[in-house]
């Protein structure tokens, strides 16, 4: 039998206003178990704790029942102070009277009883708590950063620079990402690959950091603090450890004519390949889609000229096994497929481009050596149109565009048409918008220079159709503004594509138990007090694979997800939720059905022994619940046939005895 | 002899980060509901066993209802749809046996919808009310 104390908090008249407190304490002390009752003005105060742990002492309560606020608001105070007398905290109850009571009703006699029968159920559940301990997991001191973009860099540079090995998982030949093949950057123009470069360079040379470039993700297992991740590591048929990136051999490869990924296919590389000046690694790539040797066994040029001896054809994928405490993911984003959106022409014509051709076409880097001309006839373009919002804030029901604002198209588009008039100032430039949103620092003022200081034409309104006419492009759209239907003709049309997550997002968040939405987005564990966790414990958000986000947006998340990496690979030893599932052997069958429910893949099966009463034994086959796992969630409990499975702190007999205690 | 007024029981169970959270802020907003409305609170709202129902009405509830996230915030992913489904079940039988769908419920309310928790329990009290007391499961043995 428990002995449990009473405490009713008056929390000042918020609660004895409308609850007669001394006739609650009064009738609860003939609850069952109940050996002290008592109430005092602010039970959270110093004093009132005092008197909590006075009343431990003295009267030896193996319980307590505070009826005051919310658990939600000092259900861990009170915790604490049962701990501080020497009870464990897990055998505190709250009734929440105040939120849920006197706040509520207005009527004393009406709210005294209703704390009455919340008050009993804390007493019949605390009646059945047992001590709880949570569980105690170590901590591997190493991070994983899935993704090798601006996100990535920028986590794993902040959490190698707080002393923590970081392993940078990326699946291009080189890290970079997106903003590797931009040109300049909103709002301030500086050039990406002058403020890129030298975080690659930091990255690259870091004692603590490690990169697998051309590699993936193949599995993860484990938990937070513990994941074991498989990665593979792709061959690329160039030895690492020899290559001196000296570029030898993409001078000599007589393979020419492959698509160059780097600038989006419109000019091309050889089969062997760095992407960039700046890769980092910079570690020649063979494609083995196009390599003659590779395909063939007829060429051998690159193995002749490498003088370090790197090229290795027989090179095969790799598997690694690696440890990590935390992960996080920075899979980032792609602009969608121009496919389904015939009305812009993208396919028929080369001069219907995505923001992301231009800013190739723009990059001194890219395919014309940062001349702005047409893919079509290489001839300067006099008159560019641009067009917003293309796939982005689309109806629910149109299936070619997603539902939500992409973020960055105004801000980029306004940059685009900027520099273009900088550059070429005969050009005539104009840009169809639904709306334009510049909500950062200094954006708006970036925008508002666009039209006023460099003379951009904006015409808000979508437009219905692009059509090739000869060397011309026809743009036909509404000005909603005045309202009429209009007819012009360009010699670029450059479309903001909406942009996507990554392609592998959606398999990672499978591998992680990590949730998505139906963007394919991964959700934060709250969407403004935890924005860089996942509800998955261990991992943690970077970029934009959380959402669409510009640059600034993406550093600042980067270093948030760091700090909280940091703080998880600080601890020597993860504490855990103790209100876990937990299964009865005995009653257990081993029929998965928890297992399926699971979200977080806690549960797991074993054979076990059992001796029987004739002493032989028999091997059964039950489920076991990993508690560093398991987030205490108790569906398992319900999907459980038998009733082995219970949750510890919320278990069935004690919802049980609320339920009775409410409906008696 | 002096009839007494008819209040109805209603057993709210109530999910620990969203409805809950939903339930103290309508206190925060002072917004009134039914005193006959008692929460108990869960981790989920996949937490609540059939037999927890069950036993409610065993017991002498007049209604029963159960508070979640909405579908796709669920803090545990997909606690949610669970209850959903496993609900749509038990409400099912249960109006087979003669326990009225207006008896029963599954509401989602976030943590920001106080007015939505408020709004959901009047109007559930109210329907639970106009029906009446429920005997048809009640276990006469319970009640001394």
């Amino acid at each position: 039998m428990q002995r449990i104390g009473v405490f009713v908090c008056w929390c000042g008249s918020n609660i004895a206003g409308t609850v007669d407190v001394v006739a609650v304490a009064e009738a609860l002390k003939s609850e069952p178990g109940v050996v002290f009752s008592a109430n005092y003005q602010y039970m959270c105060s110093q004093a009132g704790q005092d008197l909590i742990k006075d009343a431990i002492k003295e009267h030896n309560l193996t319980g307590i029942v505070v009826c005051s606020c919310s658990p939600r608001m000092h259900e861990a105070t009170f915790r604490k102070t049962a701990a501080a007398a020497g009870l464990n905290p897990y055998m505190v109850e709250i009734a929440n009277i105040r939120e849920q009571c006197s706040w509520v009703h207005k009527d004393m006699p009406v709210g005294t009883e209703k704390a009455i029968i919340l008050g009993k159920a804390a007493v019949a559940k605390v009646n059945l708590n047992t001590p709880l301990v949570p569980g105690e997991s170590p901590v591997t001191k190493r991070a994983l950063v899935i993704g090798g973009g601006i996100a990535g860099i920028q986590t794993a540079l902040d959490i190698a620079d707080a002393g923590f090995e970081v392993d940078i998982v990326e699946k291009q030949p080189t890290i970079g990402g997106k903003m590797a093949q931009l040109d300049k950057t909103f709002p301030t123009l500086d050039c990406a690959a002058c403020i890129l470069t030298p975080k690659m360079v930091d990255v690259g040379q870091h004692e603590k950091i490690r990169i697998f470039s051309y590699s993936e993700v193949e599995a993860v297992k484990g938990f937070v603090g513990n994941f074991d991740v498989t990665i593979k590591k792709k061959a690329r048929y160039v030895k690492e450890e020899l290559c001196t990136g000296c570029g030898d051999c993409v001078s000599k490869c007589p393979m020419k004519k492959v698509p160059n990924e780097f600038n989006l296919g419109m000019d091309n590389r050889k089969a062997i390949y760095i992407p960039f000046a700046q890769a980092v690694p910079k570690v020649a790539t063979i494609d083995a889609d196009y390599c003659n040797m590779l395909k063939n066994g007829k060429c051998g040029v690159c193995a002749k000229f490498c003088q370090a001896g790197a090229i290795d054809y027989t090179q095969k994928d790799e598997l690694i096994e690696e440890k990590y405490g935390a992960i996080v993911v920075a899979t980032g984003y792609n602009p969608i497929s121009m496919d389904k959106f015939d009305e812009f022409a993208y396919n028929q014509s080369k001069d219907v481009i995505t923001s992301l051709e231009f800013e190739r076409l723009t990059n001194a880097a890219g395919p014309t050596a940062g001349k702005l001309l047409r893919p079509s006839d290489g001839k300067h373009p006099e008159k560019i149109v641009f067009v917003q919002c293309v796939g982005s804030r689309c109806d629910a029901c149109n299936e070619k565009g997603k539902e939500y604002c992409s973020k960055i198209c105004c801000m980029y588009t306004a940059k685009h048409a900027m520099l273009t008039r900088d550059k070429y100032p005969d050009t005539d430039v104009t840009v169809f918008y639904i709306d334009v949103r510049t909500p950062g620092k200094n954006f708006d003022e970036f925008y508002r220079r666009a039209v006023e200081e460099f003379g951009v034409h904006y015409i808000k309104g979508m437009v219905g159709k692009v059509s090739p006419e000869g060397d011309k492009l026809i743009v036909q759209a509404s000005d909603i503004i005045a309202n009429k239907q209009i007819k012009i003709d360009a010699d670029l049309v450059v479309l903001a594509a909406a942009i996507e997550p990554d392609k592998s997002a959606r398999p990672l968040a499978t591998m992680l138990t990590a949730s998505m939405d139906t963007n394919d987005f991964f959700t934060e564990a709250h969407p403004k007090l935890r924005p860089v966790e996942s509800p998955t414990a261990g991992v943690f958000l970077s970029g934009a694979c959380q959402g669409p986000k510009d640059i600034p947006e993406t550093v600042s998340q980067a270093g948030a997800a760091a700090s909280k990496v940091i703080g998880l690979l600080a601890k020597d030893k993860l504490t855990g939720n103790p209100c876990v599932a937990h299964s009865n052997e005995m009653m257990c069958n081993g029929c998965s059905s928890c297992e399926r429910v699971c979200p977080y893949g806690a549960i797991t099966y074993e054979d076990k022994e059992f001796r029987m009463p004739d002493r032989t034994t028999l091997v059964r086959r039950i489920a076991v619940v990993n508690p560093a796992v398991c987030q205490g969630c108790g569906c398992c409990t319900v999907a459980c046939p038998s009733g082995a499975m219970d949750l510890k702190g919320f278990a069935n007999n004690q919802i049980i005895a609320e339920v009775d205690a409410i409906c008696k | 002899m002096q009839v007494k007024e008819y209040k109805p029981l209603i057993v709210a169970f109530c999910c620990n980060w969203c409805s809950y959270a939903g339930a103290d802020l309508a206190g925060n907003n002072r917004l009134n509901y039914p005193a006959e409305v008692k929460i108990i609170r869960v981790p989920c709202s996949c937490r609540v066993n059939p037999m927890f129902v069950l036993r409610a009405f065993q017991r002498g509830a007049d209604g029963v209802i159960l508070c979640g996230c909405h579908p796709g915030d669920c803090h545990y992913t997909s606690g949610n749809y669970y209850t959903r489904r496993r609900m749509a079940m038990l409400f099912s039988m249960l109006d087979y046996l003669g326990i009225e769908r207006e008896r029963t419920r599954v509401e989602w309310v976030s943590a920001a919808e106080g007015a939505k928790f408020a709004a959901t329990m009047n109007d559930f009290a109210e329907k639970v009310a106009a029906l009446g007391e429920n005997k048809r499961l009640e276990d006469l043995r319970c009640k001394k």
